[in-house]
């Protein structure tokens, strides 16, 4: 996987899982029927004895993962992220998060993508309800490299981790040098007119638009936020104090997500306006990706769009 | 105890926890394979309360079979306890799941076996649930995947007091032919007097054999508020405390019938 390259964060997980597999033969697979969409695929046929399907039945297979983590395995339960996030999200919540199991959840198909199967299967809400979730972190990686890392992160990591991946290729931005910790952000373009933040698929978006918005001589700091909880606090605040003026971009509801995050640290430690970009209060639908995105508004020149305004705001 | 730990809080669920002392005594100090001292030994049988807002009673039992002093006891429902109003593993010495939201537990059982499984552990996982709570779907969704897979090891109680919350199950929802259902789904289903002490433990032992085969259901009929003549199958009494004149009344009954 080279920088540039069009890779599904899906497939990357499936990858990452049959290494992680092979690493660590604690970590087994729970899945819904939907291995084959999620990409673990792969660790099922790699590991048949350390896969369960559990069939259409998520709330089963959310809370026997927690029962399995009580003998020290490291299950990941992978099925849509509208699912884990608002189906099963009761067990998520009593099953895993209250008792602080050893759980990772695989949010697949996070956002808009998703094959044109429409609003039912669009998970445009599962930041805002794991985020408000005690004991949960909640991981958005940046492109396909960044979801393998995320990965073996949050199995190193001790307790519920949420970690989103994205069905459809998106550009590879990471290489080898990336370094991935759980809470921390990464500025990927220097400016001080204004910031914008990322976060998982919008970041390759804003990266481009940062560099867009250069050529035109507007020159934007770009922090890439991959975990929302626990955020980067004094990133958001250095943002604010440096440049006084934010946008966030999300492939997730305008309420609640990245922007709702930073707004709440905004307000509280370093107040300045923000433009929050993501997904309006209303259902999706079926269409291309591409569509989708620039007919709600958040598409690449949505953000120079938006970037441009602030600027003109000053 | 349970009366006077929920009169002491002034709260809790006493109706369910007076039904479901002979399963519980039948466990803790006849079939399960556990030692107090040792509560997180990995051999041990795990116990989950899945109908969890049946916590004095199952709390009391954790005190009596030396997991806490009895004192602790009073601290129950208060700020800062370990004797939350539904159970907390992370609180509770003893306590192998945290439950509360009705119609997890069985699941959480599954996972344990699975887990037994994979560890080479030949322990039990017995999981008690209220007859009201087999409304929810997830238990039928935990019901199908073990008994399509024969798991073993998992056995299902089920405390059929026949009141929930607001009214009776019959009233509410009704769940017969209960049996039926359970060995419908692939379970092997016993039926016994849940307040008879031989009938309990006798039943439950051949539940414990026959898991070593697949999971199996134990349906045992009870009365909610067992013990106490104005708490009997009154839903009044689901999840309420007794004052001091009724808690007054309620001991002379159950000291005078013991």
């Amino acid at each position: 996987m080279n920088v540039g390259d069009m890779v599904a964060p899906r497939a990357a997980f499936g990858e990452a899982m049959v290494e992680l597999g092979k690493q660590n033969a604690e970590v087994v697979v729970f899945d819904a029927d939907v291995c084959a969409s999620t990409q673990t695929v792969a660790f099922k046929k790699a590991y048949p004895g350390r896969f369960y399907q559990m069939g259409i039945a998520e709330q089963n297979m959310v809370s026997a993962a927690a029962g399995m983590s009580t003998l020290g395995f490291v299950p990941w339960v992978s099925t849509f992220a509208v699912f884990l996030a608002k189906r099963a999200v009761d067990q998520v919540r009593v099953s895993v998060a209250y008792p602080r199991m050893n759980v990772k959840l695989n949010g697949a198909y996070g956002g808009i993508p998703t094959g044109k199967a429409g609003a039912t299967h669009q998970s445009v809400e599962d930041i805002a309800v794991m985020r408000c979730m005690p004991n949960m972190t909640v991981i958005c990686p940046g492109d396909p490299y960044e979801t393998q890392l995320a990965v073996h992160a949050a199995t190193a990591f001790k307790g519920p981790v949420y970690v989103r991946t994205i069905r459809c290729p998106v550009p590879v931005i990471f290489d080898a040098a990336h370094r991935f910790e759980i809470g921390r952000s990464y500025r990927l373009h220097e400016g001080s007119r204004l910031t914008i933040i990322g976060t998982d698929m919008m970041t390759p978006k804003a990266l481009t638009a940062a560099r867009e918005l250069d050529k035109e001589g507007i020159a934007v700091r770009m922090i890439h936020m991959p975990t929302i909880k626990p955020i980067d606090e004094a990133a958001i605040v250095a943002a604010s104090r440096e440049t006084g003026r934010v946008i966030t971009v999300e492939n997730h509801s305008r309420l609640g997500g990245l922007g709702g995050a930073v707004a709440e640290v905004l307000t509280e430690y370093a107040p300045c306006r923000l433009t929050r970009l993501g997904f309006p209060d209303c259902f999706g639908e079926s269409g291309d990706n591409e569509a989708i995105f620039s007919k709600f508004g958040v598409n690449v020149e949505n953000i120079i769009a938006a970037a441009k305004q602030a600027v003109a705001d000053q | 105890m349970i009366i006077n730990t929920v009169a002491d809080a002034g709260a809790g669920h006493t109706g369910g926890s007076l039904s479901e002392v002979e399963i519980l005594v039948s466990l803790y100090f006849e079939l399960m394979r556990i030692d107090p001292a040792r509560p997180e030994w990995p051999q041990r049988d795990r116990f989950i309360l899945s109908k969890g807002h049946a916590s004095p009673g199952y709390y009391c039992t954790l005190a009596r079979r030396g997991y806490f002093p009895r004192e602790r006891l009073r601290e129950f429902d208060g700020i800062d306890s370990m004797l939350q109003g539904h159970p907390c593993m992370l609180k509770t010495p003893g306590v192998d799941m945290s439950t509360g939201s009705l119609g997890q537990g069985l699941s959480a059982g599954i996972g344990m076996r699975l887990g037994g499984e994979r560890r080479s552990l030949d322990f039990n996982v017995y999981v008690l649930l209220g007859d009201g709570e087999c409304q929810e779907g997830q238990v039928w969704e935990a019901a199908m995947w073990a008994g399509a897979r024969k798991l073993r090891g998992l056995i299902a109680i089920v405390d059929c007091n026949g009141v929930q919350l607001a009214g009776t199950v019959a009233e509410t929802l009704g769940l017969e032919p209960f049996a039926a259902k359970w060995e419908a789904f692939g379970w092997r289903a016993l039926t016994c007097d849940g307040h008879d002490m031989q009938e309990v433990v006798s039943t439950l032992a051949q539940a414990k054999q026959s898991a070593a085969d697949g999971p199996v259901a134990v349906i045992a009929r009870t009365v909610k508020g067992k013990g106490v003549s104005f708490m009997e199958g009154k839903y009044e009494w689901h999840g309420k405390a007794p004052n001091d004149d009724e808690r007054r009344k309620a001991l002379a009954e159950i000291e005078g019938s013991a």
